[in-house]
């Protein structure tokens, strides 16, 4: 047992009495209370439990939390600014992407971290971008129709 | 038709009841029922605002009235005298939209502007009238209902401002949450919401024509979006208490397994666990099985120690399921009948022997899990006798008697909270995870949260059926179908048909054609089954709808006209029935979803363009597949056209998305997911090995609906079942290559 200090979505947090092998996820669920990253599979297949280390997306379900000490970690919770939603978080909002929305933050994340790299992708980098988050309600279709509308909506702010 | 059958579909017979009187009570309702007469119920005023509570479906109160019971309350809207409207969803949300799509049913009504309204989830009580999701049953059994309740509230902050104005209320009007007065003077819902309130409640009020409608029919944006991309707490398993410990239920690897020991010892003494203890099975087979238990200070720590778990178990009772020999004995029967007759008409045997052209075909189709995304969770905390529960279930009213079947605590000494659901497709209609958990929170003395891993809720789930059809048909000398033969070998469970384990005595076609024989033969499985998205219809309707193809293609006919004529003449197969088939209906969505596909156009080689129609939960469904097959039989489905007539759309964004997640659910079930059992062991475990449709290979989907008179109906089920057919028969169009085997993989086809 270790204690941990971490930074996520911008604050230090010192979690005591943790096991360093622990996922980053359970960390951020059980010890956190940060419960916007999802347990969908625990072997980085679904895709529901991503968040950003370093601004890149990792699956926090197979990141050990001794991995993170000094690492920029940013969660689902840390997009918004202020209550105002980002430009990708408004398409999902607008898209009406969500079904059941269990693995939406996880694509929200995902969809991020894609177009911080690319600011105005193809259906085909959308389609790699995306080929590690798995929407069981089908809600693919949406989730490629909101992320082109946010990367029209950053390109007019920027 | 295969909607829920309350015999095969349900483990148990409280369930069963629920959905035959919800099933029968709709099968009463009248063709087009967009009419006025209703009835109504209120309950008193609290808080300062108007409370209005409905009766249940005004159908299935008069039934109940029949029956000298009396109807139980299942809606409220409250108006705060500030404006805001609150309006309670009853119904659980798994996904399906029914949070956004019931309160807008009553909003409507209201003459409510959406902006004002406030959404919230209601508590799991009998004065809700039936809390479940499952059917597609949640518009149908809640629309005239909520129609009446936004109604009647209408009807009394009109008569509140009609004092208050000392004028005529006939001379006013409503608009957007107001009352206009003759001189446009416009009076707001919450400053009359308290006058309202005093009132005498209007046992009938008319409601809308349907012409008058502002936002039915509209895109609406769920009620839940921002909390969901913000990450605030929704689901179960996002369930949080103070104190609360986490506990990990382990299961035999055969159904029906009984824990004799473990390693209890060395597992207490692990890191961060508190306990573990052996459970003995309890209530039904779908409520708490026998297993071991770990409780422990966090998730990470009891999936860890379940790692280090030794469990001797006596498998003696328990289940050898084999898909080999399953299917092995399922062949050894396809040239016979079954066992049992479903259906006989005409002369089957001298139709085939006058028949011009004659195929035969043996379907496959696999056992498959529901796997939904939110593994299976349940948060339970026990305190003075009394046991409060955290439920993502679609049957919350249900829950209580799993958690007592497991403890011995009365039902009446359980309250169920319902959350947000991670996904049902079926699974939740079963509360075992939560007969589990009550066990664990008896013996502990803090709040737990159960938590399966993806590993067990896709081992230990109750499967969709596989199934085999020995097809037979013939066309005559005039190219019509002429007969249809078909020994349908499937399973049951303890003596009993499992859910998608039985074809109705009208499944399609048999009354279609003049002389058809169906029957059926049940293996026993040892493994529960249960109702899965679609239950039967999900197979069916790839059956059915590809052999007619193949009966078109040996006729030299087109598929489309050949498929139009053994629809028939409009009719209803049961009069006046929206539970059953029209025939006409049939014909339209079927006509409109060839037309917008372009069908019958030229089309580049290797491409193929094919169509299905299926009618299932009310909804009457077609959809055209248009394909591509490369050499290594890679399919690439271009595009999908739906036209569907479920009645009149309550709301379009969520009728949209649930045709497409059903054609991309479909896609995928069809291509490459399946579950086989060895020894009763599940050979599957985790998405590594049972794989689902991620983005690149999905579709373009386009969707028509006509939006008809009659009755609306749900869409969580109905767009699933034609899809499978209308790609294979697309393969077929490209490649000349009939699949008789899904996963289309079996056949080496990948997408």
């Amino acid at each position: 047992m270790s204690t941990i200090k971490l930074s996520i979505n911008g604050q230090e947090q010192t979690v005591n009495e943790v096991d360093p092998s622990t996922p980053l996820l359970w960390v951020l669920r059980d010890s956190l209370g940060l419960v916007g990253a999802k347990y969908g599979c625990g072997i980085a297949q679904c895709g529901a439990c991503t968040v950003h280390v370093d601004g890149q997306p990792v699956r926090s379900c197979s990141t050990p939390v001794s991995s993170l000490e000094g690492k920029q970690i940013t969660t689902i919770e840390g997009l918004a600014d202020d209550g105002k939603l980002t430009a990708v978080q408004q398409a999902w909002v607008d898209h009406d992407v969500a079904q059941c929305g269990y693995c939406q933050a996880g694509q929200v994340m995902s969809a991020t971290a894609l177009l911080q790299a690319k600011p105005n992708p193809t259906d085909e980098e959308i389609d790699q971008a995306m080929s590690g988050n798995f929407c069981r309600c089908g809600t693919y279709k949406r989730i490629r129709a909101a992320i082109h509308t946010a990367a029209e909506n950053q390109g007019e702010k920027a | 038709m295969s909607h829920l059958n309350p015999q095969s579909d349900i483990p148990d017979p409280i369930l069963a009841e629920l959905f035959q009187q919800t099933e029968s009570a709709l099968a009463k309702l009248p063709a087009a029922s967009l009419g006025r007469r209703s009835f109504l119920k209120l309950m008193g005023v609290a808080g300062g605002g108007l409370t209005l509570a409905v009766g249940i479906a005004p159908q299935l109160a008069e039934a109940q009235d029949r029956e000298g019971d009396l109807p139980t309350l299942t809606a409220f809207v409250r108006i705060a005298p500030s404006g805001e409207i609150y309006i309670y969803a009853v119904n659980p949300e798994i996904g399906q939209g029914v949070k956004t799509s019931l309160p807008m049913i009553i909003a409507e009504e209201l003459d409510a502007s959406w902006d004002d309204v406030i959404v919230e989830q209601s508590a799991i009580d009998s004065r809700y009238g039936r809390q479940f999701a499952g059917g597609s049953l949640s518009i149908p059994m809640n629309w005239m209902a909520l129609r009446q309740a936004g109604a009647a509230a209408r009807a009394m902050l009109v008569a509140a401002a009609a004092k208050q104005l000392n004028v005529d209320a006939a001379s006013l009007r409503t608009d957007s949450g107001a009352v206009i007065a003759p001189d446009g003077q416009r009076l707001s819902y919450g400053s009359l919401a308290e006058a309202a309130a005093k009132l005498d409640v209007p046992k009938r009020v008319p409601m809308k024509d349907r012409s008058d409608f502002k936002l039915l029919g509209k895109r609406i944006t769920g009620v839940d979006n921002e909390a969901i991309v913000t990450g605030k707490p929704l689901f179960g398993i996002d369930t949080r208490l103070p104190g609360m410990l986490y506990a990990s239920f382990a299961r035999c690897p055969q159904f029906g397994g009984v824990a004799k020991s473990a390693n209890l010892e060395d597992i207490k003494k692990m890191s961060g666990i508190k306990d573990a203890f052996i459970l003995g099975a309890k209530g039904t087979h779908a409520d708490l099985p026998s297993g071991v238990a770990i409780v422990g200070n966090s998730t990470w720590s009891v999936f860890q120690a379940r790692k280090q778990l030794k469990v001797e178990w006596d498998t003696s009772k328990a289940s050898t399921l084999s898909w080999t020999d399953s299917a092995a004995k399922a062949k050894s029967l396809a040239a016979e009948d079954g066992e049992k007759v479903v259906s006989e008409s005409g002369d089957v045997a001298a139709a085939f022997g006058d028949a011009a052209k004659t195929v035969e075909g043996f379907y496959t189709y696999q056992f498959a899990s529901h796997a939904p995304l939110e593994p299976q969770n349940c948060v339970a905390w026990h305190k003075d006798g009394k046991m409060e529960i955290w439920a993502p279930s679609q049957t919350p009213q249900r829950a209580p008697a799993s958690a007592s079947a497991a403890t011995g605590i009365p039902a009446s000494d359980i309250t169920i909270h319902q959350t947000r659901i991670g996904g049902g497709f079926g699974r939740r209609l079963l509360n075992d995870y939560v007969a589990e958990v009550a066990a664990i929170a008896q013996r502990v003395d803090a709040p737990v949260k159960l938590q399966w891993t993806r590993e067990e809720d896709i081992q230990h789930d109750h499967f969709r059926p596989g199934g085999f059809h020995s097809l037979k048909g013939a066309v005559g000398a005039d190219g019509k179908l002429s007969a249809w033969q078909n020994h349908f070998i499937t399973f049951a469970f303890g003596g009993r048909p499992v859910s998608g384990g039985s074809l109705a005595s009208d499944e399609f076609p048999a009354l279609n054609v003049d002389n058809c024989k169906v029957t059926q033969t049940q293996l026993d499985t040892g493994t529960p089954c249960y109702a899965w998205r679609a239950p039967g219809a999900n197979a069916f309707g790839w059956v059915m709808q590809s052999f007619v193809a193949e009966l078109a293609d040996a006729a030299g006919r087109d598929h489309k006209e050949f498929l139009l004529e053994v629809m028939g003449e409009p009719r209803w197969f049961k009069e006046g029935n929206t539970r059953s088939l029209n025939t006409g209906r049939a014909a339209d969505v079927i006509k409109l979803a060839a037309e917008k596909a372009g069908w019958g156009k030229t089309l580049p080689p290797g491409r193929g363009m094919g169509l299905a129609f299926h009618f299932s939960h009310s909804g009457h469904i077609a959809e055209v597949a248009e394909v591509s097959v490369d050499a290594n039989k890679k399919v690439t489905v271009h595009k999908v056209v739906v036209a569907a007539d479920v009645g009149p759309i309550v709301n379009l964004s969520g009728a949209e998305n649930q045709v497409e997640g059903s054609v991309v659910d479909a896609l995928s079930t069809m291509a490459d997911l399946e579950v086989t059992m060895e020894g009763g062991v599940v050979e599957q475990s985790n998405y590594h090995n049972y794989r689902p449709l991620r983005m690149r290979s999905t579709p373009e989907i386009e969707t028509h609906f006509i939006q008809s008179e009659f009755a609306p109906t749900g869409l969580g089920e109905p767009a699933f079942p034609p899809l499978a057919a209308a790609v294979c028969n697309a393969i077929h169009a490209a490649t000349g290559h009939r699949i008789r085997t899904l996963p289309f993989s079996k056949e080496g086809f990948s997408v």
